[in-house]
């Protein structure tokens, strides 16, 4: 019973902030918006006994968000929100849009005969996970590390406007590099 | 808790992110709708999991999939922004429409 | 060994928490005393208490009250629920099967937390304090994660119970010196406490600390000192063995250790100058990092041969 409760206040609650993403003014308070949707969605997958995964995903979104609101204050004209401004475009055919696949998928889930479950859930799925990504879903744990190596590399290459000629010289010959800002190493 | 509940509750979730995907102008406002709707994948995968297929860790496996595309996705959002912003000084796509045909 | 306590035992865990965090504060406040050359000043803390109760609370033109509010029981939050999995003697509150991951995402509310209220109150001083805190988290969050990896590795288990299960002949401090080190870096940068105060630091007016006062003041400075607490709580299990050992009581073997480390990060403080952002940034990218890897190796072949 208390399972079913709980289940509804989350979604509810991951629904309600999810939505206050898009109505707020303030960007800090969308980007806390969205984490607290986050937060409300783990707990769904917590009452699902996967805790590993959920506690991982509030981990991993308290960090995500949080990288977010610096960008977002970075890069958005009006980051407090204390001006209100529309940034949007389209809205009424973006209304439709959603609301339409929202009807759609809600239909497709309603009608389709769902398979019955087949076996029981491991005593310990962390464990099962972990198994199975060394095991038979290794090539999935390689091609993620892999994805996450190219990441990093592709998203410095974009984000940095000094190349090596300009922290080591043209011949790139110089001893200590010329960066802005030097580090603790005393290179 | 049916599978049910837990699809309709992750569509829900996902059509609040096509919205906001498909009506914002600024870049890292559709990055939040596109992060909603990966959550929604989250959630189902792992409702599927639970009540379709317990046995194997597959829907597990996914869960772990969508939350690094997530992080793929914000780490390349943000450094296109970055680039994009140092040489035009362009935050919204609707300034980004080079290539519409 | 290790087992859930009853229900009341979550509630006595905020006492517990607030009279180590007293205690700490005592030990600072005497250790400024002697070091002003002044008379032993351990009531300080208690003076401060009834008058952060009394002082009227500061508001600012413009400021964020639910983010900023949010953010101080955020951090206090974060600080209490670091310590769920914590075990006291035999009992935790609760024994969670990936218990170092629940303590890792618990004090990652940090982050949120130091931020929000740098941002909230709307003033220059205490956003640069947050952006400052962020650029720490960075630094530190991923050495931090690989030193309670290896004392998971260690005992094959995230479970905090199995850890100190696994240390029964040897303690994790023994073998895995570096990563204790790396924990107690990590445990300070996390408190923004002694060589790592830059988020709070005197040169931009006490930082995310600037417009708090009263009540405010007294919250997020509480949920900082538990969040110290917690850390040195939690590197007992981690590394110290748990409650195990001679004569004494399990549960006062906790106390004990947990004091000793407590009061280490507390004296450590005055001994050391505070480092600066973009240096604690490289050193921790470009050594902690590699060395953490080079003990999780260490650990992991010493496993494999066993």
């Amino acid at each position: 019973m208390w399972h079913q409760m709980a289940f509804w206040l989350c979604a509810a609650g991951a629904v309600g902030t999810g939505i206050a993403v898009f109505r707020v003014d303030s960007m800090a308070r969308a980007t806390f918006a969205l984490l607290a949707s986050f937060i409300f969605a783990a707990g769904t997958i917590l009452l699902l006994r996967l805790t590993y995964l959920g506690v991982l995903v509030v981990l991993m979104m308290i960090m995500e968000m949080v990288i977010m609101a610096v960008f977002m204050i970075m890069y958005m004209m009006n980051p407090a929100g204390l001006m209100p401004m529309s940034m949007v475009h389209n809205k009424i055919g973006s209304v439709v849009i959603a609301a339409g696949t929202f009807a759609l998928l809600t239909a497709v889930i309603l009608l389709v005969p769902w398979p019955s479950r087949n076996g029981e859930p491991p005593p310990d799925p962390t464990r099962a996970l972990g198994e199975a990504l060394m095991g038979s879903k290794m090539l999935v744990m390689m091609v993620l590390g892999l994805v996450l190596f190219a990441t990093m590399v592709a998203s410095v290459v974009l984000a940095t406007h000094r190349g090596r000629y300009d922290r080591y010289g043209d011949r790139l010959d110089a001893k200590r590099p010329n960066d802005p800002v030097r580090g603790g190493l005393r290179r | 808790m049916t599978l049910q509940m837990f699809l309709i509750f992750a569509a829900a979730l996902f059509s609040i992110g096509l919205y906001g995907a498909l009506s914002q102008q600024s870049i890292v406002m559709i990055m939040m709708g596109l992060e909603l709707m990966v959550n929604a994948i989250i959630v189902a995968a792992a409702a599927f999991w639970y009540f379709v297929a317990p046995a194997t860790a597959d829907g597990q496996v996914l869960v772990l999939v969508a939350v690094t595309a997530m992080a793929v996705e914000m780490a390349m959002g943000f450094a296109v922004t970055t680039a994009i912003f140092r040489k035009r000084d362009v935050d919204m796509t609707d300034m980004a429409a080079d290539l519409k045909g | 060994m290790v087992e859930a306590g009853p229900w009341w035992s979550g509630v006595l865990l905020p006492l517990i928490l607030v009279a180590f965090a007293l205690a700490a504060a005592m030990m600072d406040s005497s250790l400024a005393a002697r070091d002003a050359g002044g008379r032993a000043g351990w009531w300080e803390p208690l003076r401060s208490v009834g008058g952060l109760l009394v002082q009227q609370r500061r508001r600012t033109l413009a400021a964020d009250v639910l983010l900023w509010r949010g953010g101080i029981w955020a951090l206090l939050a974060g600080g209490v629920l670091a310590s769920l999995v914590t075990p006291f003697g035999r009992w935790s509150v609760a024994d969670l099967s990936i218990g170092v991951v629940w303590f890792n995402a618990a004090e990652v509310v940090a982050w949120a937390a130091v931020w929000l209220v740098g941002w909230g109150a709307n003033s220059a001083y205490g956003l640069v304090g947050g952006f400052r805190f962020v650029a720490q988290g960075l630094a530190y969050e991923l050495p931090h994660m690989f030193a309670l990896i290896t004392a998971a590795l260690g005992a094959e288990s995230l479970r905090v119970s199995d850890i100190v299960a696994a240390q029964e002949s040897l303690w994790f401090v023994v073998w895995m010196p570096a990563a204790f080190a790396v924990y107690l870096i990590s445990i300070l940068s996390m408190a923004f406490w002694g060589p790592f105060d830059q988020p709070a630091g005197r040169d931009i007016t006490g930082g995310v600390l600037a417009e708090l006062s009263g009540v405010d003041r007294l919250l997020f400075s509480a949920g900082r000192w538990i969040l110290l607490v917690s850390g040195a709580a939690f590197a007992v299990p981690l590394f110290l063995g748990g409650g195990a050992g001679p004569v004494l009581p399990e549960w006062l073997w906790s106390v004990l250790k947990t004091a000793a480390v407590l009061a280490f990060l507390v004296w450590v403080r005055r001994r050391l100058p505070t480092v600066r952002l973009e240096r604690y940034e490289e050193i921790a990218w470009m050594v902690l990092i590699p060395v953490m890897l080079v003990q999780a190796l260490m650990v992991a072949v010493v496993l494999l041969v066993r």
